[in-house]
């Protein structure tokens, strides 16, 4: 799938992955646990108080900090379907794709995105409708490499063919 | 067109002729690192490939660091998985509890990274080897299972910025943690994002191999792809008794191309601090004109546990006591420099400083144990991040510095330089 909608949640610049996750639940990996302790320190309850399918909005620098995947998989376990960020960091960003989280970078729109406002976003054509203030954005879309692993769910499917 | 020192070692183990920034490669990893919270995370994704070995035992390099020895029984079970994995897959380089270190101080000090290598770890400092002249990045879990499979990670080549290091310190206080902080100052946490940063120039002759290590070790903290340095004398007698495999010298050509140029002069450069709550909020100590008091100084991790680290503060803490309300803890970085810092009368001085001498783990520096602070807590601390909560209660504060400022602040009980202790 390459199409999501629903509602924004805004987060500002430079959101870590240590608020992300903090490294005090990286004892337990485990799915549940990540999505409980999820921007914890960022939204109130966040993993309880969102839907499932709402798109997280970010400002620059997204991610930034550990390496640790335990970030993108517990975004994707309290359920958010994308990230839609003016940037992202480096590793956050390789993360995303490998585990298969999509992310979205999209500089202007975020700055016009409220929170709460309804979106539609596209992944494979780049474009991001906001529904509420009815705009439409282009956005960056992925080099053909990066569109194979998406559309293969995460890198290890892809990876899978390789491997004797 | 010419090509950078990260360029050429991309393109060479992507097996081609030339690569230009922006390019998406598929290169060959000659080491692939993983801890005890990213390993087995990677370990479980190896297990859903078809493949039962991993693609070179002596080139998958585990360590469990970072929450051992086991601070508790969920990481005593990430441990056993890390621990059952290396010995199944008989890798050469596990090294276990009494055996480790933190990985980032571990890996050069044992002659497993070296010049030209294409290094990648699942941890962020994994930069770190940069160096010593190696192409070294930090990567998620899944490209650690991947490559544990393969061989192999993609990559895209990136960016470099020219960071050049002149003249000759004129503070006797300034350190590697100096330059990287206040370059961290200057362009910001994302000023080198998805880019390398590669530094040159005369300076570089007045850093030393462990200050080095302290200044590619946060490249990351720029958002920098690696930081990379190039392969000098300093280098060469530094491997010179570890790295035992034969290595490829890469340089810059003339004429490759930066994205932009950085200016460090050293005999301007002052001692610097980073308050909270970002690597990047730099000021020069003696700028500092209020009282910070702290509660706990860290000396150690992965940017600052080596043994010149530990030599600086032993200087400044020897004869002298810690502040009563201060705990003063110190971390070496590895097993070697733990018993350096014994037979050279270091754990000695700490210890009659009235501060703690553990043994090697990252313990406090992600907030994991051996040093939490409480609520409303604050710390200086020789670590690499001072994000919210990093080491502790979300209302608890991390001042980041070099161990000289760490050591000297835990004798004043507030942020202070060296020079007020002296
Ligand atoms: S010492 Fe700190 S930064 Fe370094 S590897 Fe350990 S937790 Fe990470």
């Amino acid at each position: 799938m390459t199409n999501y909608q629903g509602k924004a949640w805004k987060v500002g610049n430079d959101v870590d992955t240590d608020l992300i996750i903090a490294a005090k639940y990286l004892n337990d990996a485990s799915d549940e646990n990540m999505r409980e302790h999820c921007l914890e320190n960022v939204i109130e309850d966040f993993a309880n108080v969102i839907s499932p399918g709402d798109i997280l909005v970010a400002g620059k620098n997204f991610g930034c900090g550990s390496s640790r995947e335990h970030a993108p998989i517990a975004i994707k376990a309290a359920g958010i379907s994308v990230v839609v960020a003016k940037s992202f960091a480096r590793i956050f960003y390789r993360n995303s794709i490998n585990i298969g989280l999509p992310i979205v970078t999209a500089p202007e729109a975020v700055d016009e995105i409220d929170h709460g406002d309804e979106l539609k976003i596209d992944v494979d054509t780049g474009e991001l409708v906001n529904v509420t203030k009815g705009k439409t954005y282009k956005t960056e879309v992925f080099p053909e490499f990066i569109k194979e692993i998406i559309a293969k769910g995460n890198l290890l499917n892809y990876v899978k063919g390789q491997v004797k | 067109m010419g090509m950078t020192m990260t360029e050429k070692i991309l393109a060479a183990h992507a097996g081609l002729e030339s690569v230009k920034p922006g390019d998406l490669i598929n290169a060959k990893t000659d080491i692939v690192l993983s801890n005890d919270i990213t390993g087995p995370v990677a370990i479980r994704e190896f297990r859903k490939l078809e493949t039962e070995k991993v693609f070179d035992k002596d080139k998958v390099v585990m360590v469990p660091d970072h929450f051992a020895p086991n601070k508790d029984i969920q990481s005593a079970q990430q441990c056993k998985e890390l621990r059952e994995f290396a010995m199944e897959q008989n890798l050469t380089h596990y090294f276990e509890v009494g055996r480790m270190g933190v990985e980032h101080c571990l890996l050069p000090e044992q002659g497993i990274v070296g010049p030209g290598q294409l290094i990648i770890g699942a941890d962020s400092h994994t930069c770190t080897y940069g160096a010593l002249g190696a192409f070294s990045t930090g990567v998620g879990s899944t490209d650690v299972a991947a490559a544990m499979a393969t061989g192999e990670i993609w990559l895209r080549v990136p960016e470099s910025i020219k960071v050049i290091v002149k003249n000759k310190p004129k503070d006797p206080w300034v350190s590697g943690k100096d330059v990287i902080l206040y370059l961290i100052g200057k362009i910001g946490v994302d000023g080198a994002r998805y880019q390398a940063l590669e530094f040159t120039g005369d300076g570089l002759q007045y850093i030393t191999m462990d200050g080095r290590q302290t200044i590619a070790n946060m490249a990351i903290e720029a958002g920098a792809k690696n930081g990379i340095f190039p392969v000098d004398e300093l280098t060469k007698a530094y491997i010179k008794d570890r790295f035992k495999e034969d290595y490829t010298v890469y340089e810059s050509d003339s004429d490759a191309v930066y994205s932009m140029e950085v200016e460090i002069d050293l005999a301007d450069l002052t001692p610097q601090v980073a308050f909270p709550h970002l690597p990047s909020n730099t000021k020069s100590v003696y700028d500092i004109k209020e009282d910070i008091v702290i509660d706990q100084s860290v000396i150690g991790s992965c940017t600052n546990g080596r043994f010149e680290d530990m030599e600086i503060a032993a200087n400044i803490l020897k004869g002298k006591k810690v502040a009563p309300h201060v705990r003063l803890i110190v971390i070496p970085g590895t097993q070697e420099i733990y018993k350096e810092c014994i037979n050279k009368g270091i754990v000695d001085i700490v210890i009659d400083a009235g501060g703690v001498f553990s043994t090697p783990t990252c313990g406090p520096c992600l907030g994991g144990y051996m040093g939490i602070l409480a609520k409303g807590e604050r710390a200086v601390s020789t670590t690499n991040r001072n994000f919210v909560g990093r080491m502790g209660h979300v209302e608890s504060e991390v001042y980041l510095a070099s161990p000289a400022i760490a050591a000297a602040s835990a004798i004043t009980g507030k942020i202070s330089s060296p020079e007020e202790v002296k």
